[in-house]
């Protein structure tokens, strides 16, 4: 055995023997603790997630208490549906390219160039990945859509092709590859490629050896999380897509609400569920490659000022691309909102508060009163069933245990319209009779926020060393007291940036919430969208400044977040 | 034969392990030790590693649990009893400081746990910080500490709750060498003055003799030896042992009335050996150099100053496959390398090893 091995391996339940006597078990060895720990999220994910989306395959597939499967190859055998399929498949292919194209010099500049407002910058491109996406669409329509920024200047108009979609997710995602590859990148160790160096390798070959390999399964990981965000992508879709382009999303909102086909939405869903399933298996295998084999050094130490040319040309494309693709569509957003028919002011806000527009039973004001009610109380329960997985997940062990991972980040990819719709029709009847609850929006807006949770404590809770709570046990703590005084305060920050991330996320939540949002209290996003339906400068504008408002709060919530984030709790967001 | 009790004062030792046994899969990482350790005694576990050392700390602290055999604090059986309940102290190998905390949280850590009241709590912690000489660090954070500040105050905080029994994992471990003769001989007189009892582990042989009252040699789980250090340094038990110890003059050779026949010639042994086949270690201070043409004929390879003396390593010229030698010579009369010596073994550096136990 290694040095040090014995000290390190003991405390792994799974390594040890069987336990042969019922006695003198010092600290609980997984099993027990471990399934009281998963039973409340396994029930929160059973009763709001897999019964509701069960529900609704049933309402679609079942006749008269008969499965039809044939409905499948009907339904995938149709040419508008498979026109559908590859349209989905090849925009989420193009934009992942796009991204990590336009982003991978992004992750670099982050990780290794030191340059004033470097903080701000960061803060700032991860704005839009909290954004709801509905807000992202709205500022590209202001952008490049008819009587848009662009169209206004040059003449030029985007939102009928399929490009203002693609720069949209590039918008998006441009945060995620930032910070999952970026994080990494950061933390390497510049040493690795300096012993490449003395060793006779050239500075191409070195980074191509050494670094390259080291960055694959980050890439892997973030190419297939901004895969993933866009092959289910919806309110983007939704409204820069018009009647040309839609993706399986925006297909099942379509035959939901709008032809009450429930089987070709079945079918679809199944079908979205089968790619999420795919990307996620694979994801989570580049993400356990990732967490083997690296060797990570402070990334505060690895960062230098850029130097010649080359490097200060890499800045400067890097800068010149956040304020074209980040910076400008935010600010024509806040621009259209004040831009009214008499001259700049704020009238677009002040009619948010009457009821003369006839969008809503409730003056559109009130829907940000909502959300954050709604987000609040969406954050809670996410942390609450999050915090709980995400401990159960920390000891790294069996199958079944990282089985139970890939399900708890489902919610991501399975399509948030058919659980929307799913929890009108499934929660309706005693004991679980919701549909008239307000309760139902912030669970559906927690089922999302869960696996942000997830992500990001899981990092912290595994970096906290195992022999930190046997000190304290050895001084005395008892197991719960040793939680207390060792993982708490470590998981305390990460737990603040989870709580930021779960109200971000359940602020802007539009799929499943668009469903289940009474009239007479739509949330912001939904708001939004009903507002852009009409027609109408007053509407538009109304949308825009509502919009504006939502990007404010999210950008606000995420800048305090900031504050609070170190590099230790850099998850996988 | 692995048993040791020592002669312990009072009602009986303070820790005693019987047949201790902890298996991971299918290999024994303990394996059946007995081991009893009186109060106010320090015992120093020495081994290689992987030899067991710091699962057996571990198993005493309830970190670890036991497969088989039993584990009795105060004549107490510790089966069942949580970490926390059984009031000793561990010292890690790293330390394992609070990083949130500074220094006095981390030293006060085990007296908030016994709900010791707060001035009385900051009086232990100056006092503490005192005893290991870094008076005044209280507000520092841990990690502005040097490695050997951070060790300082990793003893302190094992020690601020009074252990019944204080246990040390490599304890000097990762300090470089002065700091480590210094804290060693700082630490004996420390642990003489509080009375504590202290069960040690490392792997260095100097930091074991100098610190303990009695060393315990580990080898695979099990106990290879037990004594004094002034026992083990003179009388190894077996071959094992005397090769940890640097020891590598050892032979094979048949006793026959009070000398040994060996490959290196004729070689006396200690009076009352049996007669028969056995190991003996030939100690480099009884390896003499005479002249060219007196007993064993040998060339020398090769010297290493150490210190206090030389260390000349030799190979025999007239035996087939004869192993080398190794003598320990005064600073000035160590011969060159190249140089023919002859070789005589003195009696009172040898020594007749346990059969059974070749490395």
């Amino acid at each position: 055995m290694k040095k040090g091995a014995e000290g390190t391996r003991a405390p792994d339940g799974a390594a040890g023997p069987p336990v042969r006597r019922g006695r003198g078990l010092p600290l609980p060895r997984g099993g027990v603790a471990r399934l009281g720990l998963m039973a409340l999220p396994v029930a929160f994910f059973a009763v709001f997630f897999a019964y509701p989306v069960a529900a609704i395959v049933a309402r679609g597939l079942k006749v008269d208490g008969a499965w039809r499967f044939g409905r499948i190859a009907d339904v995938l055998g149709q040419s508008d549906i498979q026109h559908v399929l590859w349209f989905t498949t090849w925009q989420a292919l193009a934009s992942t390219g796009l991204t990590l194209l336009l982003a991978l010099p992004g992750a670099y500049v982050f990780a290794r160039f030191d340059f004033r407002g470097k903080q701000v910058l960061r803060a700032v491109v991860t704005v839009p990945f909290v954004l709801p996406t509905v807000v992202v669409g709205t500022a590209f329509l202001a952008l490049i859509g008819r009587g848009g920024l662009v169209d206004e200047l040059w003449g030029v108009r985007l939102d009928t092709t399929v490009w203002a979609i693609l720069l949209a997710h590039v918008f998006f995602n441009y945060a995620v590859v930032v910070r999952t590859v970026g994080g990494l990148w950061a933390q390497l160790d510049p040493r690795q490629e300096e012993a490449a160096r003395v060793l006779g390798a050239s500075r191409a070959r070195a980074w191509r050896t050494v670094t390259l390999p080291a960055l694959g399964p980050a890439v892997a990981a973030a190419a297939l999380m901004v895969f993933l965000f866009t092959f289910t992508s919806f309110g983007i879709v939704q409204i820069l897509g018009g009647p040309t382009y839609a993706t399986l999303e925006v297909e099942i909102y379509r035959q939901t609400a709008n032809l009450f086909d429930l089987a070709t939405a079945a079918v679809l869903t199944l079908v979205q569920f089968a790619a999420v399933g795919v990307v996620l298996a694979v994801h989570a295998w580049t993400v356990r490659r990732r967490e083997s084999t690296l060797r990570l050094v402070d990334a505060a130490t690895t960062a230098r000022r850029p130097r010649g040319a080359g490097q200060r040309g890499l800045l400067g494309f890097v800068l010149l691309t956040v304020a074209a693709l980040i910076v400008l569509p935010l600010g024509v957003l806040v621009q259209r909102s004040l831009d009214t028919p008499e001259g700049y002011g704020f009238a677009y806000y002040e009619q948010l508060t009457s009821t003369d527009g006839g969008a809503f039973l409730v003056p559109p004001i009130d829907a940000i009163w909502n959300s954050l009610q709604y987000a609040v109380v969406a954050t809670a329960i996410a942390l609450v069933v999050g915090g709980l997985a995400a401990t159960a997940l920390t000891r790294r062990a069996g199958r079944l245990v990282r089985g139970f991972d890939a399900l708890l980040m489902l919610p991501l990819g399975v399509s948030a319209v058919t659980v929307g719709f799913g929890f009108l029709i499934a929660l309706d009847e005693p004991p679980l009779d919701l549909r008239a609850s307000w309760f139902l929006v912030p669970l559906a807006q927690a089922l999302v926020g869960v696996p942000f949770v997830i992500r990001t404590m899981l990092p912290v809770l595994r970096a906290v060393d195992g022999r930190l709570r046997e000190a304290a046990a050895v001084l005395g703590a008892s197991p719960l007291r040793a939680w207390r005084e060792v993982d708490l305060p470590l998981v305390r920050r990460a737990l603040l940036v989870a709580a930021g991330f779960a109200f971000a996320v359940s602020l802007g939540e539009f799929g499943a919430t668009v469903f289940i949002a009474r009239p007479d209290n739509p949330t912001l996003p939904v708001a939004v969208a009903t507002l852009f339906g009409r027609p109408g400068d007053l509407n538009y504008g109304q949308a825009m400044a509502l919009s504006t408002i939502l990007m404010v709060v999210c950008a606000v919530s995420l800048l305090l977040l900031e504050r609070v984030r170190t590099d230790r709790t850099t998850g996988e967001f | 034969m692995t048993a040791t009790a020592p002669a312990a004062s009072g009602p009986g030792p303070l820790l005693r392990l019987d047949g201790a046994t902890v298996r991971f899969g299918a290999r024994a990482v303990l394996d059946a030790v007995d081991l009893a350790v009186a109060e106010h005694e320090i015992v120093c576990v020495l081994g290689p590693s992987g030899s067991g050392k710091s699962t057996l700390l571990r198993a005493v602290a309830g970190l670890q649990a036991l497969d088989a055999g039993r584990i009795a604090l105060a004549g107490h059986d510790q089966a069942g009893v949580p970490a926390h309940r059984r009031g000793v102290g561990l010292m890690f190998q790293d330390h394992q400081l609070f990083p949130q905390r500074d220094v006095a949280g981390n030293v006060a850590f085990g007296l908030r746990m016994r709900k010791v009241p707060r001035a009385e709590q900051a009086l232990r912690v100056a006092e503490l910080l005192d005893l290991v000489g870094l008076p005044g660090a209280q507000k520092r954070a841990v990690s502005a500490l040097s490695g050997g500040e951070q060790q300082r105050v990793a003893l302190a905080r094992a020690l601020a709750p009074r252990p019944r029994l204080l246990m040390l994992d490599e304890p000097l471990g990762q300090l470089d060498r002065s700091l480590r003769e210094r804290l060693v001989a700082e630490l004996r007189e420390l642990f003489q003055e509080l009375g504590t009892t202290v069960l040690a582990v490392t792997h260095d042989q100097g930091e074991a003799f100098a610190l303990a009252d009695r060393v315990v040699v580990m080898r695979e789980g099990r106990i290879a030896q037990s004594g004094t250090p002034l026992e083990v340094w003179r009388r190894p038990a077996d071959e094992f042992v005397a090769r940890f110890l640097g020891f590598d003059n050892v032979v094979d050779a048949t006793v026959t009335g009070g000398s040994a026949e060996t490959v290196w010639g004729k070689v006396p042994v200690p009076q009352g050996t049996a007669d028969g086949r056995c190991r003996l270690l030939v100690r480099p201070a009884g390896v003499r150099l005479t002249g060219a043409d007196d007993g064993l004929a040998c060339v020398v390879t090769g010297r290493t100053f150490r210190g206090t003396h030389v260390a000349v390593r030799l190979e025999p010229t007239g035996g087939e496959g004869a192993p080398r030698l190794e003598a320990a010579c005064g600073l000035r009369d160590a011969p060159e390398p190249g140089a023919r010596v002859g070789v005589r073994f003195a009696v009172e550096e040898i020594v007749v090893l346990r059969p059974g136990a070749a490395s």
